[in-house]
């Protein structure tokens, strides 16, 4: 008993010795976890910080002031002649009067009043200049409405909106706000009857561009940016795959097949911006495709794609165990039966979620875009790939450069579309791999 | 030196049976480096062979060779003839997906495809066009599977993933694959390795069986196996055929030295 309490004693003597050693590389360890601990930490600080400022910056934009108006359309003033012709009721400016004498009515005020003429000037002032082209449509769809009188919310200028919504401070000097005294004394009034009222802003989601920020949207450029989605996932996806099998499972291990790889991934890292002065060159100058349509956005994005699919494919290729394609060669099946049958399907998660991810980093790229003219102001709804259209990050870049306070918002708004669609690609990523994924 | 290349014949010309593959001056090169040095080797039909040797001593090579498995690798170089029947599998003319398809194999690690049982069995005799109808295709599923020894145990499970079996039935699901293509030689990778010694015991009764129809090439580890299995063992060193014969007369009276310590655990 003795004997074995001495020997442990002993060993433990003979222990202590290394115990030294043992802490400093505890000690090293440790501090290694908390360097990682702290990088985590600021990182996550970071995109917090980020999408906090997007966020408080951009969810006002989801809401939009207007002013509820009770307009008498008048036949006299929209259709005198009252034959209901298109050519005349279509014209906006035959709507101004009917909306002017509605928002009078809804400040209080009496248009017969000569020496209200200033406050009329303000109170017509504090419409959107877009009003009276949303009630033309309306009308148009609906020539019955002539003649009738009826309940209508009417957009609200953006510096309204913006004063509203607490953007444009109340208690600086009027010289320095884009509201002046007399606007802000009408809204007071309008506020205290009930008239005024924040909606869902549709026109971010529903309408093109615009000058005024209230009637300004992402519509254009959400269409321009699905096209362009479209013709990468087309045409990157079947080249990437197919150049990538060819690469991994065919072509030679020589220097030539060397340099490629080579060259791919130095493609990878090509500066986007390059991409655009090649797309400019070749497809635009060259193959005299249109200047600003979403083709030649696509195909600049797939040059742009391509890379980042054939390095995912071909590192999912070689993910593949060898046993599956030797069990394939085995019991006779050609190279491309082995490949088509059970290398390729079992690599399938690894091909999408790199596509995708290259189609998430397309969807971002603004670069590239600005260089083949897709940075126009482009009002009309593309109907094909050849027609102009913008892409939502170009149309963030541009909405940043406005100077209206109204604009801000909706950038921070366009930035959390963007997020918001790049979230539910990677989403679909990982549901799809999920789906495919198979053990083996 | 050249002493120790000469390969011993104990009986050369006493064969029992046809001869159904030969080796002749069979080399192997991996890039620069040899991994065989002019092989001659004759398989006998409906007889198992098996490889014995340490490793790295090209036994495995040796056997991918027989079914022109290291096409697959790019530095790979074979030299010398081999011949299935009386035709050269190295020769041009010779189409590998039909070769492969008469000289089937089953490999070291169960390598089921990650599908049903049923699509296991099936995806060979699909591949190759050998029939026509589902009827035709259930009947070759099944009997493959008898013949694994298989069916009995998973006959309710046939839609279930073939990577879902134990080892063991997953090495038998890979030999009922192999069959269903009805090879004439089967080449075996130490189909036991990964096996415990009930599921070896299962799968080397089955090759006993399988000994009737075809022929079968085994490489293996163990000398025990080699001598339960196998009518004939050739012994492999450091990338020579060392000594060749029935397998009772290599492990009672090699004639080699180099054999002599190899089975008597001196080294290896």
């Amino acid at each position: 008993m003795t004997d074995t309490a001495n020997q442990s004693t002993e060993m433990l003597a003979t222990s202590k010795n290394r115990d030294l050693g043992l802490k400093r590389r505890y000690g090293r360890e440790r501090r290694f976890q908390a360097m990682g601990i702290a990088a985590i930490t600021m990182g996550v600080l970071f995109l917090f910080l980020l999408f906090w400022s997007i966020v408080t910056k951009g969810y006002t934009a989801f809401q939009q002031t207007k002013i509820h108006l009770d307009i008498y359309l008048s036949e006299q003033l929209i259709d005198p002649s009252g034959n209901r012709d298109i050519n005349v009721i279509q014209m906006p400016i035959r709507y101004n009067k009917v909306l002017e004498a509605a928002i009078y009515k809804a400040a209080g005020i009496d248009p017969k009043d000569k020496t209200k003429r200033n406050a009329m000037r303000e109170a017509k002032s504090l419409l959107s200049k877009g009003a009276s082209v949303d009630l033309r449509d309306l009308v148009v769809e609906n020539p019955s409405l002539i003649g009738t009188r009826i309940d209508y919310w009417a957009l609200a200028d953006g510096d309204v909106d913006s004063f509203l919504k607490g953007q444009i401070p109340r208690d600086i000097p009027e010289s320095k706000r884009k509201i002046s005294d007399a606007q802000i004394a009408i809204i007071d009034t309008m506020a205290e009857k009930g008239v005024l009222a924040k909606q869902f802003n549709s026109n971010l989601f529903f309408n093109g561009p615009s000058s005024r920020p209230e009637s300004a949207g992402i519509a254009v450029a959400v269409i321009g940016s699905v096209f362009m989605m479209l013709i990468v996932l087309v045409l990157a996806l079947p080249i990437g795959v197919a150049a990538s099998i060819y690469l991994e499972e065919f072509a030679p291990k020589n220097r030539w097949t060397d340099l490629i790889e080579v060259n791919i991934n130095n493609l990878a890292a090509v500066p986007s911006i390059v991409f655009g002065l090649l797309g400019l060159a070749v497809f635009i100058n060259f193959a005299g495709l249109p200047r600003s349509a979403s083709l030649v956005g696509g195909l600049v994005l797939t040059l742009m794609t391509l890379p980042t699919i054939i390095i995912a494919t071909r590192s999912a290729l070689k993910a593949v165990p060898p046993s599956i394609r030797e069990a394939a060669l085995g019991v006779g099946a050609s190279k491309t039966q082995a490949i088509f049958h059970h290398v390729l399907p079992l690599a399938t998660p690894g091909i999408l979620t790199g596509t995708i991810i290259g189609l998430a980093q397309a969807l971002g790229e603004t670069a590239p875009l600005l260089m083949i003219g897709m940075v126009a102001f482009v009002k009309d709804f593309p109907a094909t790939p050849l027609d102009p259209a913008t892409a939502l990050p170009v149309q963030i870049y541009m909405w940043s450069g406005e100077a209206q306070r109204a604009f801000t918002e909706r950038t921070s708004a366009a930035i959390l579309i963007l997020l918001a669609f790049l979230a539910l690609m990677n989403i679909s990523a990982v549901l799809l791999r999920r789906r495919f994924e198979r053990r083996w | 030196m050249q002493d120790t290349n000469q390969t011993f014949k104990a009986d050369s010309d006493v064969r029992s049976n046809p001869i159904k593959m030969s080796g002749e001056k069979v080399t192997v090169h991996y890039g620069a480096k040899q991994a065989l040095f002019d092989v001659d080797l004759k398989i006998e039909e409906n007889q198992v062979t098996s490889l014995i040797g340490p490793s790295g001593c090209g036994k495995s090579t040796f056997l991918r060779c027989l079914n022109r498995m290291n096409d697959t690798i790019d530095i790979c170089r074979v030299g010398g003839t081999i011949k299935l029947d009386s035709t050269d599998i190295y020769n041009p003319d010779v189409d590998v997906v039909e070769l492969r398809a008469r000289v089937g194999m089953v490999f070291q690690k169960a390598n089921p495809f990650p599908k049903s049982i049923f699509e296991n069995v099936a995806y060979g005799p699909r591949i190759h066009g050998l029939c026509r109808t589902k009827a035709e295709m259930d009947e070759i599923v099944v009997t493959s599977l008898q013949k694994a020894g298989l069916f009995e145990e998973i006959k309710d499970r046939l839609d279930e993933p073939g990577t879902g079996l134990s080892g063991g039935q997953q090495q038998r699901l890979c030999i009922a694959r192999a069959i269903a293509v009805s090879p004439e030689v089967i080449l075996m990778d130490e189909p036991c390795s990964a096996l415990d010694p009930i599921a070896t015991a299962k799968v080397e009764e089955l090759i006993d069986e399988l000994r009737e129809n075809y022929t079968i090439v085994i490489v293996t580890h163990s000398m025990q196996q080699a001598a339960r299995v196998s009518q004939r063992t050739a012994f492999f060193h450091m990338g020579n055929l060392v000594e060749e014969g029935p397998t009772d007369q290599i492990f009672t009276n090699p004639v080699d030295q180099r054999t002599q310590d190899y089975i008597t655990g001196r080294f290896g």
